[in-house]
């Protein structure tokens, strides 16, 4: 019997899963896919918003200030990669200047520290990419970028350690009620269980509405963005939104914490939930519409286009908390941005929750410190010595984009809770995601991720399920 | 620190041809970097033949091509370190390495010969629209898997671009058991070898869909098709002729993009045609002593030039080392009206050795002439019956020539109608 089912291993399941393992509970997340991250968390703006944007009545307007000043701490003691690098709301039209004060205000309401309205000169000298369209902007420095893999991975790892299971590539298909405890079967398997948590992203209605009268239903909201070379990753430094007007939300320009640049997403309602393809006229839209902020943008710097889905309700705000109707079964569900940035906070909410309803004693070994994979293209010289002595695989570069070692890609693959794919390996140690996309380095991971599992090549995947890279042997087929 | 008179980076065609004439010129105190665990770079996995037929009067295959070089390059005891990966490079040439046996190294050169080749453009740079999923490779990465692995990468396949890779893959596919539904190319021409259209397509009855380009990309997990259709003047897809074409494979060879990372970090100032260094007639950077061959300087269409080309970079390094470099004035060359690029980028009066210029053209000429000015002279005018972007041309010119035109200011390359 667990205490508690977490379904969906998301930046919110983590979250919720690292917060629940300060308590006593024997805690299982239950995840459909190949590996932690893989659906609206692992395709999104990667921003920690200052928190100005909300109402300061609705959840998202509560947590998001709140939680984004948890992030120093929590990047410290989770060891994943956070930069407070500023952002700025660009005002583009003298009349629309009162709505920028709004926005302020809203933020002073929300909690949001030390904003600033600056002239379109005065923002101009910070960044001088801005278009001479910007007349005014709203800056706060406490906006900040994130790297949404490792956060989450972070999350889980830590989660992990202290003693919370994880099943990958098992679906929830069935919630039975039973008194005072639920069965939940995947297909494969059936976790008996006191409490359920949904933190299943865009399927979180479906979770929900199997065992709640109080159904909701999610419209996934597609987001589509442009990834840039590194090349013009310095062109900005804070992330540049643009001003919410009758036209629509805008759309931002951001450096990311690795030092590229992301422009999007564009925002089209649609009722597939896995539909994550890109298309022509969402990126064309929203290249267009970052030529408002910024000068330039050479196309030809795009080294890959992505679309991620907004986990969202009408209701335009997070559901959180135990179901009135069906006590145990608690929803952290319709996490649409702020999502991202309120996730550490929200697994606190609903920690402290669980731990009321099932009268949790502290866990004594909660250890709140994890240590990740070692970047070794950002340590120092000596201390790049000391890795290689100690481990010779620091001095072999798989991924010559980014710089990644073997000893990098080894320890993501044999870490707890490690790569299993090569978009796992991508996403842990960045091998694949640089200018040439995998080109040269996707064989040599192939073969890590065989040496490494003991899996045959043939079964190497990108993401799990029928990713496979390779269909059989040479001529077999003559 | 370690000293060297000469440090090339790279050991593909380019790097061992530079190391081998280095050595004929007298440089001893040399060392070739490769970042892979053997010498001989991309040549290594173009295990089809057609390589060489310059150089040696023979059709190698592309390991061949590379052994001729490295035995060579073992029997002149020329030093080399392999499973290298050169870090950073500095204005006053100093190399930063790393090795897992040696660890991070710092070694000092009088002279630098960039030898580090070309990658391919990924799909990112395209933004072709649709899922993805797995399924989609680069040519390369595909003719690693085939030809180094001996795996499948698929069994019916689309291949994007004409480029010669993605010709040759073609075949290769079709060899080892898969089918070749299409290889469907933007241009109304291809960017590939006219010997490689009908030896890899034509042969084995693959079409060849010009002005057609991969307008969304279908699948889930796995590739499972995408939609084609011809495109206009304008490089815009035709709505109505889009077709849905079956697949589990899309292999992509849509150019090839010189590997100037380490360049840009020394300082060396690109060419935004070619993506590679700008350089003189010594196939000199703008950094003095930093020299560069091969793919890393504009991608060619053959080894053997190549191969050429690393000669006179090592000829040229050769002579620096030695203090033996003289510089004439700059003469500026310029490529105009149909040509899109020449390399060297300028020139020099009164030069000791002939100059050759390699260049391409920037569309298909037919039954058009090849003229170069020397100032208002035009001292070259050739009938040539088809010009195409996929070969790439060559002109040497001689010193003689160069002495009858002593007060020379530019040089212009084109291609005229009569």
């Amino acid at each position: 019997m667990y205490d508690v089912v977490i379904v969906g291993a998301g930046v919110v399941g983590c979250a919720i899963a690292r917060e629940v393992s300060r308590y006593k509970l024997k805690t299982i997340v239950v995840e459909k896919e190949n590996d932690v991250c893989c659906g609206t968390s692992k395709a999104n703006s990667a921003i920690i918003h200052a928190g100005f944007d909300a109402k300061p009545d609705t959840l998202k307007g509560k947590l998001n200030a709140k939680a984004n000043l948890m992030y120093d701490e929590l990047a410290k003691d989770l060891d994943f990669p956070f930069k407070r690098n500023g952002s700025l709301v660009l005002c583009f039209k003298e009349e629309d200047k009162p709505a920028l004060q709004e926005l302020k205000e809203r933020g002073e309401a929300n909690g949001v520290p030390d904003m600033q309205i600056l002239s379109g000169d005065e923002v101009r000298k910070m960044e001088p990419q801005l278009t001479d369209e910007v007349v005014a902007a709203l800056y706060a420095p406490t906006g900040g970028i994130v790297c949404p893999f490792n956060l989450t991975i972070a999350l889980a790892e830590n989660a992990h350690m202290n003693g919370v299971e994880f099943a990958f590539n098992e679906e929830v298909k069935e919630i039975v009620k039973g008194e005072g405890f639920f069965i939940v079967k995947t297909g494969n398997k059936e976790y008996e269980t006191q409490l359920v948590v949904n933190a299943a992203g865009v399927y979180s209605d479906v979770i929900n509405n199997k065992v709640s009268e109080e159904k909701f239903t999610i419209i996934p909201r597609r987001g589509e963005y442009n990834l840039f070379d590194r090349y013009i990753g310095d062109m900005v430094t804070c992330t540049l939104f643009q001003l919410p007007t009758k036209l629509g939300k805008g759309i931002l320009v951001s450096p990311t914490v690795h030092g590229n640049l992301i422009v999007g997403p564009n925002a089209v309602d649609q009722e597939d939930k896995d539909n994550i393809d890109t298309t022509k006229e969402g990126l064309e839209d929203i290249m267009a519409k970052a030529l408002l902020s910024v000068r330039t943008i050479p196309l030809g710097n795009v080294i890959t286009s992505f679309t991620g889905l907004r986990a969202r309700t009408d209701k335009d705000d997070f559901i959180l908390g135990e179901v009135k109707d069906v006590p145990g079964f608690i929803n952290a569900a319709s996490i649409e941005s702020p999502g991202l940035t309120c996730a550490p906070l929200i697994g606190k909410y609903i920690a402290e929750s669980i731990k009321e309803i099932l009268e949790a004693e502290i866990n004594p070994y909660f250890n709140p410190k994890r240590k990740g994979i070692v970047c070794f293209s950002e340590q120092d010289e000596d201390t790049k010595r000391a890795l290689i002595k100690e481990n010779p695989l620091y001095g072999q570069i798989v991924c010559r984009c980014e710089s990644v070692t073997q000893a990098q890609i080894v320890d993501a693959i044999t870490r707890p809770l490690g790569a299993k794919d090569t978009d796992g390996i991508k996403r842990r140690t960045r091998a694949g995601m640089g200018r040439c996309q995998g080109g040269f380095c996707l064989v040599r991971n192939m073969e890590l991720l065989e040496q490494e599992l003991g899996v045959h090549f043939t079964e190497v995947t990108k993401f799990g399920k029928a990713s496979s890279f390779v269909v059989g042997i040479d001529k077999e087929d003559l | 620190m370690e000293a060297y008179d000469l440090i090339i980076i790279g050991g593909g065609p380019a790097g061992l041809g530079a190391a081998l004439e280095a050595k004929r010129q007298g440089i001893t105190n040399l060392l070739v970097i490769d970042r892979e665990p053997r010498l001989g770079g991309i040549l290594m996995q173009c295990i089809h033949n057609g390589f060489g037929l310059h150089t040696f009067k023979e059709e190698l295959t592309g390991p061949e091509y590379a052994e001729r070089f490295i035995e060579e390059v073992v029997k002149e005891k020329i030093p080399y370190w392999l499973n290298t990966m050169v870090l950073d490079i500095t204005e006053d040439k100093k190399v930063y390495a790393l090795n897992a046996e040696k660890g991070l190294v710092e070694l000092q050169a009088k002279a630098i010969i960039l030898a580090m080749g070309c990658r391919e453009r990924p799909r990112g740079a395209l933004m072709i629209p649709g899922a993805r999923c797995s399924g989609i490779l680069t040519a390369g990465a595909a003719q690693k898997l085939v030809n180094m692995k001996g795996y499948m990468p698929g069994r019916k396949v689309v291949v994007l671009g004409s480029g010669d890779i993605g010709l040759i893959m073609a075949r290769r596919m079709t060899l080892e058991g898969a089918k070749v539904e299409a290889v469907v190319e933007l241009l109304p021409y291809s960017s590939g070898l006219k010997r490689n259209i009908v030896q890899c397509l034509e042969d084995y009855g693959i079409p060849l869909k010009l002005s057609h380009t991969v307008i969304k990309i279908h699948g889930k997990d796995r590739l499972q098709g995408v939609t084609i259709a011809q495109v206009d003047d304008k490089r815009q897809p035709i709505m109505d002729t889009q077709r849905y074409i079956p697949c589990d494979t899309l292999l992509l060879s849509v150019g090839l993009l010189p590997e100037n990372e380490l360049s840009r970090k020394a300082g060396v100032e690109l060419s935004s045609i070619t993506w590679g260094p700008i350089v003189g007639p010594h196939l000199e950077t703008n950094i003095p002593g930093i020299f560069a061959c091969g793919n890393v300087l504009h991608v060619h269409d053959l080894v053997d030039n190549v191969t050429l080309e690393s000669y006179e970079a090592a000829k040229h390094a050769a002579e620096f080392i030695k203090g033996e470099q003289v510089k004439g004035e700059a003469v500026l060359v310029t490529a105009t009206e149909g040509v899109r690029y020449t390399v060297p980028q300028f020139v020099e009066n009164e030069p000791k050795a002939p100059i050759t210029m390699r260049f391409r053209v920037d569309n298909v000429y037919r039954n058009k002439y090849l003229a170069v000015y020397f100032d208002e002279e035009r001292i070259v005018h050739k009938k040539k019956r088809i010009l195409t972007p996929g070969e790439m041309e060559e002109l040497t010119f001689s010193t003689e020539l160069f002495k009858k035109h002593p007060k020379l200011t530019s040089i212009t390359f084109k291609v005229e109608r009569s």
